[in-house]
């Protein structure tokens, strides 16, 4: 089971955090910082995998993969195999990079939501059900498309912020 | 915009307004966003769903990046779930899923929402609603919304089904009996057309079978594993499957036969790695006994470890650490990768490869090796470095130091570890130090010159993670300084001025360890001068401890007198210079005068050790570095050096007058210095012993003696003794309650004796050096249960009962090849001989001459290549000549399985653990198909039971067949056989 996904840059800035067991929100930052501060400790080309015992408990492993100025992290256990989590970020990151055409760290940082519509689509309760990027587009795309026509019926500027997008 | 104070109360900031202006920090971020919370929390109220909304979408933001609690929000969370428009819902969602858990009381008002939403008929409301029940479904939620999961786990959209296949995962975990109602769909879903369906289905069957502590359960399902194996070409799949064989091959041998081929033939023909490794893995951990489909992981392990990804190096070498355990031999033929991998950059590749080593560590090259190691630890960055004196540790230290023979070598090899400038195992050395120290006598001499040398060099005081292998090497110094060259040069060790860099338990024990060496001295110059005889210290010390007894009582009161007045008089002298730090300095500086005096003065008497002049030095010594000490604000050295002060002032005077008069002028009677000397030597020589783990379990437990189940009053009991003992008064003889406190307190351990805090300072100072510890922390504090140190039988293992210890270590020396030491393995004392040993190391490593292996790892790690190809050459040799004797053996034992299982499949050879599992398997076999049957019909009475489902139920009961009838059938599955 998938434990954790993360992605933050390469000054330890969380950027997107998904646990799949609970965290209380200091629990979480707090595995972050610790998360950062094993992978910034780590030299280029040496292997993405790192023990993570010490951090999220007995039989736990980390994977990261190193993209520009992202750290694309998945924690998992024994029952995920080290090199299809590899895999997974890579499927993760492709999808991203369809979604909003070479994606950079800002549209990460400004899609808050829809990383999670991805990620989602991907990893569903700590277990993978989705690894093809053109599937998950696919699924990613109704639901935006979803969001946006519930969002238009009521555009009656009930709301004052309604007003401005017009 | 975030210049307008007036726009930011009129118009709500999006998320995106949020995070730019975190981005902008005009104001710094924190504060930024504490204005942020401020809006969020007036805007969350407002009943407009829209302005809703945003304000959780920030605030979900706000918790997920930043950690800004927003648990005070769940009642806002469930009202934007409801929302009937499906952008709000998902924010709403996605919020419950970040925030909600066990401890949310609002959990309970979202069932009805849930059930709603799981009923839609737009699929990625279901979609939503699962999602966030797979993160945060409590026993209720689960109980509760089973029959609408039950129903979309055949639901005709893949969307929807498979999700809901994966959320049953978390359902079974909060609600297990929703297993009756649901486990046949779930099976069902393995043999979907769909992947997706298939790959959650595996998924959450590789879940199930992990976690259950009985993964015996899912062996009727083997079948459809089996064709899942044989028939899917997915590689996802195929992995999971593979994960859920590694559980159960080893509860069913017959099993491993079917599956062998199969995954051989995945290994050979896949291209992707990761499934490749997946084979290999299973291979390594539960076929090792098929032994063409080892050879066959092993070729591919050899594959990987050539690669130049260092995932892949990683992985291959993690396999055959795997593998290790089984077989050697692969190492063995790796071991030129293996030993090259040291020196990679990759820390992975690096501790992967000291595991590697460390496992073909033998009694035969274990001293080689880690000479190698420990030199190539010198060069290592400080990571990696403890990592290795942290493995020769653990390997030498393992089953009482079974692979080492000679220990004056593992001592000095200890010293060394502890000189390097990196060195952080201080606490494993310092236990190994006291350790042997009390197993091997052999090596005790050794043990206090490599101890005298880590005493004598300040440099070492100067790093805090050595303190622990000094506290050690004072103890070991002080309790066998009948072996010391010099016990003055050790004296001036133990008090030398640098020792104030030390934490002060461990400055007390450095000045108890120089009580120690102060009594040696003085009673050795009193037997030279005859004033003590030997024997008679024999006499007293063995044949009348109860003579000893009724001494000290006397003895008691005086020294309380006497210590009392010191008090006193140390108190005037001493407190104005602790204040004064100029002139405990001065005070520091004549110390070392003394010092630099004293050394030149031992040397010069090498001859005749002790003599008048040298003891009146030794005195003065100990009372110029002690003085400051009786002052300190640290209870336990303040303690410490009062008992020794207090001991020299009982005697100084006394001792003056005899120290002028003539040798042998003396009789015992007539002087109670020598009496008291002789009193702490005995108190002192007294051989302290490792204790049984299981000591505690040996003592009796008097008649009429009530113990309470519940112990939690034990901690008030407990809290005056845990004080340091600052208030009692001090007695000058801790040593005392050494010697009695097996027969005295023991039995009358509540008494408030005088000499209750000898036993604790006894307590303290053996809790420095914890070994002899039983596991339980009550035990350990509370002093007086404390166990004997010297059990009676314990105490004739040590003198007498020495043979039944050498006939052990000759058994086990017996086994191997007699080493080429000239010196016999000296006697360790091992105890709990029949609690579990873990399984010697060295048997693996049997008649493997890997003598070439720490030449080659020479050759590799110090630089010194001569001809690297012919020690790479070397090993492929020996191996395949290995190879052929692990042959032989599985021949040999697979001729005897045949015997064994009866049944004619020749099963390839099985280790003896290996057939003990299967026979105990054979009990359980009969048992776990009736536990299934019993799930079976529970399920059908539900079928019965819940109309609405019944008619789905009964078209799908065809489909039910195959895993009925294996079910009833009382050896499993068919294909088995």
């Amino acid at each position: 089971m998938i434990r954790a996904v993360m992605v933050m840059n390469t000054q330890g800035k969380p950027r997107l955090a998904k646990f799949y067991d609970f965290q209380p929100p200091e629990k979480q930052q707090e595995l972050i910082r610790s998360v950062y501060g094993v992978l910034c400790s780590r030299a280029e080309n040496v292997s993405n995998f790192v023990q993570a015992d010490a951090i999220f408990g007995p039989d736990t492993l980390m994977v990261y993969k190193h993209y520009a100025t992202l750290y694309f992290v998945f924690v998992f256990d024994s029952s995920e195999n080290e090199l299809a989590m590899l895999d997974l970020i890579q499927v993760f990151v492709e999808t991203l990079d369809k979604c909003f055409k070479n994606v950079c760290e800002l549209d990460i940082v400004f899609n808050f939501s829809k990383m999670h519509t991805i990620l989602d689509e991907i990893i569903f309760g700590g277990q993978v059900l989705e690894t093809i990027s053109a599937e998950v587009m696919k699924a990613v795309d109704e639901i935006t498309k979803l969001e946006k026509a519930s969002n238009a019926v009521t555009l009656v500027p009930k709301s004052v912020s309604g007003w401005q997008s017009r | 915009m975030s210049a307008s104070s007036i726009m930011e109360s009129l118009f709500q900031r999006s998320l995106d307004d949020l995070i730019k202006g975190i981005r902008l920090q005009l104001i710094g971020e924190s504060k930024f966003i504490t204005k942020a919370m401020e809006e969020i929390r007036r805007e969350i109220k407002t009943t407009d769903s829209q302005t809703k909304a945003v304000a959780l979408e920030k605030l979900t933001y706000l918790n997920s990046i930043h950690g800004i609690d927003m648990s005070w929000a769940a009642f806002h969370v469930v009202e934007v779930m409801s929302s009937s428009r499906f952008a709000h819902k998902k924010i709403g969602y996605l919020a419950a899923s970040q925030s909600f858990n066990e401890g949310t009381d609002v959990i309970l008002l979202i069932t009805n929402q849930l059930r709603k939403d799981l009923t839609s008929t737009n699929e990625f409301e279901v979609g939503l609603a699962l999602e966030c029940l797979s993160v945060i479904a409590t026993t209720d939620l689960a109980r509760d919304l089973t029959p609408e999961i039950f129903t979309l786990l055949s639901s005709s959209k893949t969307f929807v089904r498979k999700k809901a296949v994966a959320v049953i995962l978390r359902i079974f975990v909060k609600y297990p009996d929703a297993v009756k109602v649901s486990f046949k769909r779930l099976v069902e879903n393995l043999e979907n057309s769909d992947p997706h369906v298939m790959s959650a289905a595996v998924g959450v069957f590789c879940e199930l079978a992990s976690k259950d502590p009985d993964p015996r359960l899912y062996l009727p399902l083997a079948p459809e594993f089996y064709r899942i194996l044989v028939d899917c070409k997915n590689n996802w799949i195929l992995i999971k499957v593979l994960k859920i064989f590694a559980k159960l091959l080893p509860l069913e041998p017959r099993l491993a036969k079917r599956v062998v081929d199969p995954i051989c033939e995945h290994m050979r023909r896949t291209g992707a790695k990761s499934l490749m490794f997946e084979c290999i893995r299973t291979v390594v951990t539960t076929l090792t006994d098929y032994e063409s489909a080892v050879k066959l992981a092993v070729e591919k392990i050899r594959e990987l470890l050539v690669d130049d990804d260092p995932n892949l190096k990683y992985l291959g070498l993690q396999a055959l650490s795997i593998l290790g355990a089984k077989h050697l031999w692969p190492v063995l033929e790796n071991k030129d990768v293996v030993i090259n991998s040291l020196s990679d950059a990759d820390p992975n590749i690096k501790l992967e490869a000291l595991h590697l080593v460390m496992g073909m560590v033998s009694e035969t090259n274990v001293a080689e090796i880690s000479r190698v190691l420990v030199n190539y630890a010198l060069k290592s960055e400080p990571q990696f470095c403890n990592e290795i004196l942290g493995s020769i540790l653990s390997t030498c230290g393992r089953n009482f130091y079974e692979i080492v023979v000679d220990f004056d070598w593992y001592v000095s090899l200890l010293g060394e570890m502890s000189r390097n400038p990196h060195c952080q195992k201080g606490e494993e050395i310092e236990s190994q130090f006291v350790d042997i120290g009390l197993r091997v006598k052999d090596a005790r001499p050794e043990l206090v010159r490599v101890a005298r040398d880590l005493l004598i060099d300040p440099a070492l005081l100067g790093n805090p993670f050595l303190h622990r292998i000094l506290a050690a090497s004072a103890w070991v110094s002080g309790e066998y300084v009948e072996f010391s060259k010099n016990p003055f040069e050790l004296m001036e060790a133990l008090l030398q001025p640098r020792t104030s860099l030390l934490p002060p338990l461990i400055r007390a024990v450095y000045i108890h360890s120089a009580f120690k060496v102060l009594v040696f001295c003085l009673h050795s110059y009193l037997v030279q001068r005859e004033v003590i005889h030997p024997s008679s210290v024999d006499d007293l010390a063995t044949g009348m401890p109860d003579l000893g007894f009724g001494i000290k009582c006397v003895e008691v009161s005086d020294i309380a007198k006497c210590q009392s007045a010191a008090d006193c008089g140390h108190d005037d002298e001493f407190n104005p210079r602790v204040s004064d730090i100029s002139v405990e300095d001065s005070t520091m500086e004549t110390t070392r005068d003394i010092t630099v005096h004293e050394a030149s003065s031992s040397v010069s008497l090498q001859k005749e050790p002790f003599t008048h002049e040298s003891i009146l030095n030794l005195l003065n010594l100990v009372k110029m570095a002690l003085g400051p000490h009786s002052g300190t604000d640290e209870v336990e050295v303040q303690d410490r050096a009062q008992n020794v002060l207090g001991f020299i002032k009982m005697i100084e005077q006394e001792l003056h007058g005899l120290l002028g008069e003539e040798k042998g002028n003396f009789e015992i009677g007539e002087h109670k210095v020598p009496k008291i000397i002789e009193l702490m030597y005995n108190a002192f020589s007294k051989e302290l012993g490792p204790v049984s783990v299981s000591a505690q379990e040996r003592v009796p437990i008097p008649d009429g003696l009530m113990l309470k189940e519940d112990l939690s009053d034990l901690d008030n009991m407990c809290a005056d003794v845990l004080k340091p003992p600052s208030s009692s008064f001090t007695t000058g003889n801790p040593q005392f309650g050494e010697r009695e406190g097996d027969s005295f307190f023991n039995l009358h351990g509540k008494e408030p004796e005088p000499s209750t805090e000898s036993t604790l300072l006894l307590a303290q100072h053996r809790k420095q050096h914890g070994l002899y510890y039983l596991p339980s922390d009550k035990n350990e504090t509370v002093s007086n249960d404390y166990p004997p140190a010297n059990e009676p039988p314990l105490l004739s293992n040590l003198v007498d009962g020495t043979q039944d210890l050498m006939k052990l270590t000759e058994q086990s020396l017996a086994s191997k090849k007699k080493s080429n030491h000239a010196k016999p393995r000296p006697v360790v004392v091992k105890l709990d001989e029949g609690d579990e040993l873990p399984v010697s190391a060295t048997k693996l490593t049997k008649e493997s001459k890997d003598d070439s292996l720490s030449g080659a790892l020479r050759d590799i790690l110090l630089g010194d290549k001569v001809n690297p190809m012919s020690s790479q050459r070397q090993p492929s040799d020996k191996s395949s000549g290995k190879r052929e004797k692990e042959a032989l053996v599985d021949s040999g034992y697979a001729s005897r399985s045949k015997q064994n299982l009866g049944d004619a499949q020749p099963s390839h050879g099985s280790s003896s653990s290996r057939r003990s599992k299967h026979r105990s398997h054979g009990k359980e076999k009969q048992r776990s198909p009736r536990r299934n049957n019993e799930g079976k019909e529970d399920t059908q009475k539900d079928k019965k039971k819940g109309s609405h489902h019944h008619r789905r139920h009964k078209t799908r009961q065809r489909a039910d067949g195959p895993p009925n009838v294996i079910s009833q059938t009382p050896v499993i599955p068919d294909f088995l056989l």
